[in-house]
């Protein structure tokens, strides 16, 4: 039930800014102070999404495959891999330190 | 295919596709609810993240200048990907066709692998096993990287990751995230105060 709330309350936000963004006038969010913050915004989230994923175990700081698959993930970045490249090279690498008994 | 593994249902994953439909925010979601998070908090993450969202469909809507009508149903579609193609095409025309063909056809296609996925990861089982877990901080990773593009985004980045790695063990699941997300206004703070202090030495300078 809580999983059906949640996906309720996501819905109805996520939805609400896009509509939000199409209806009202465009100076009430063109201040360049606001839309600093709009794209500073997903940057922090993202980052801390990323570390806690990696990381966390529960609420507890862990340090095991999914960070060699992290790992493996950047430096497909750094060498321009595509999207789907990115996020399989993670997978791999992380099943494969497992799999070894890392 | 990661929200399966993150124990939520075959249902639930797909309506998450169908209703929410902004990746970033999905996976955001899914995550705070697997770590344990409260619905409200991990809704608040997601919610964030979509804010972006609002500042695509300025862009769009006078790009694009849908009749009132149409815009409720437009606004499902205002996505990172539907804004890039509308903003490269040259006219209004082009523009409108470029929203609606990469509107349409991502929103099929993601519904569809989503489908495929949670089916999937539900026939696997243990999706640990198969590194399936280090999909979602790869996803992010992926989503992060292109926006790291100066100081600011940079310490805005690294001072999340401090907040939410740092008060992950002292705060209940999914709130470090929301404070991490202080460290955007803070880097914009800090920013804002290098440049005050670089226009003061010029002055300086000057005289």
């Amino acid at each position: 039930m809580n999983v059906w709330i949640a996906i309720g309350v996501t819905a109805l936000g996520c939805y609400a800014v896009k509509l939000t963004g199409l209806l009202v006038p465009a100076g009430v969010l063109e201040r360049p102070l606001v839309r600093r913050l709009a794209a500073l915004l997903p940057v922090a989230l993202l980052a801390a999404l990323t570390s806690q994923q990696t990381f966390a175990d529960g609420q507890a700081l862990v340090l095991d495959a999914r960070a060699a698959g992290l790992a493996a993930a950047a430096v497909a970045l750094v060498l321009r891999a595509p999207f789907l490249l990115v996020v399989a090279a993670a997978v791999a690498v992380t099943a494969a330190v497992r799999a070894v008994g890392g | 295919m990661t929200s399966a593994g993150s124990g939520l249902t075959v249902w639930q994953t797909c309506a998450l596709s169908l209703l929410v439909f902004t990746g970033a925010s999905q996976f955001a979601l899914v995550g705070a609810l697997a770590a344990g998070g409260n619905p409200l908090t991990a809704a608040a993450g997601a919610f964030f993240l979509g804010v972006r969202n609002a500042f695509y469909g300025l862009r769009l809507s006078q790009l694009l200048a849908l009749p009132r009508a149409v815009r409720p149903l437009a606004a499902q579609w205002v996505i990172d990907e539907t804004t890039a193609v509308s903003l490269a095409q040259r006219d209004r025309r082009g523009a409108r066709i470029g929203f609606a063909v990469t509107g349409l056809s991502l929103y099929v296609l993601w519904n569809l692998t989503t489908l495929l996925g949670a089916l999937g990861a539900e026939a696997i089982g243990d999706t640990d096993a198969w590194g399936l877990d280090a999909a979602g901080p790869a996803v992010f990773l992926a989503l992060l990287a292109p926006m790291l593009k100066t100081t600011t985004e940079r310490a805005a980045a690294a001072l999340a990751v401090l907040l939410g790695l740092g008060l992950l063990p002292l705060l209940p699941g999914g709130v470090p995230v929301l404070v991490a997300a202080l460290a955007a206004p803070l880097a914009l703070w800090a920013e804002g105060r290098r440049a005050g202090r670089a226009r003061g030495d010029a002055e300086e300078e000057r005289r």
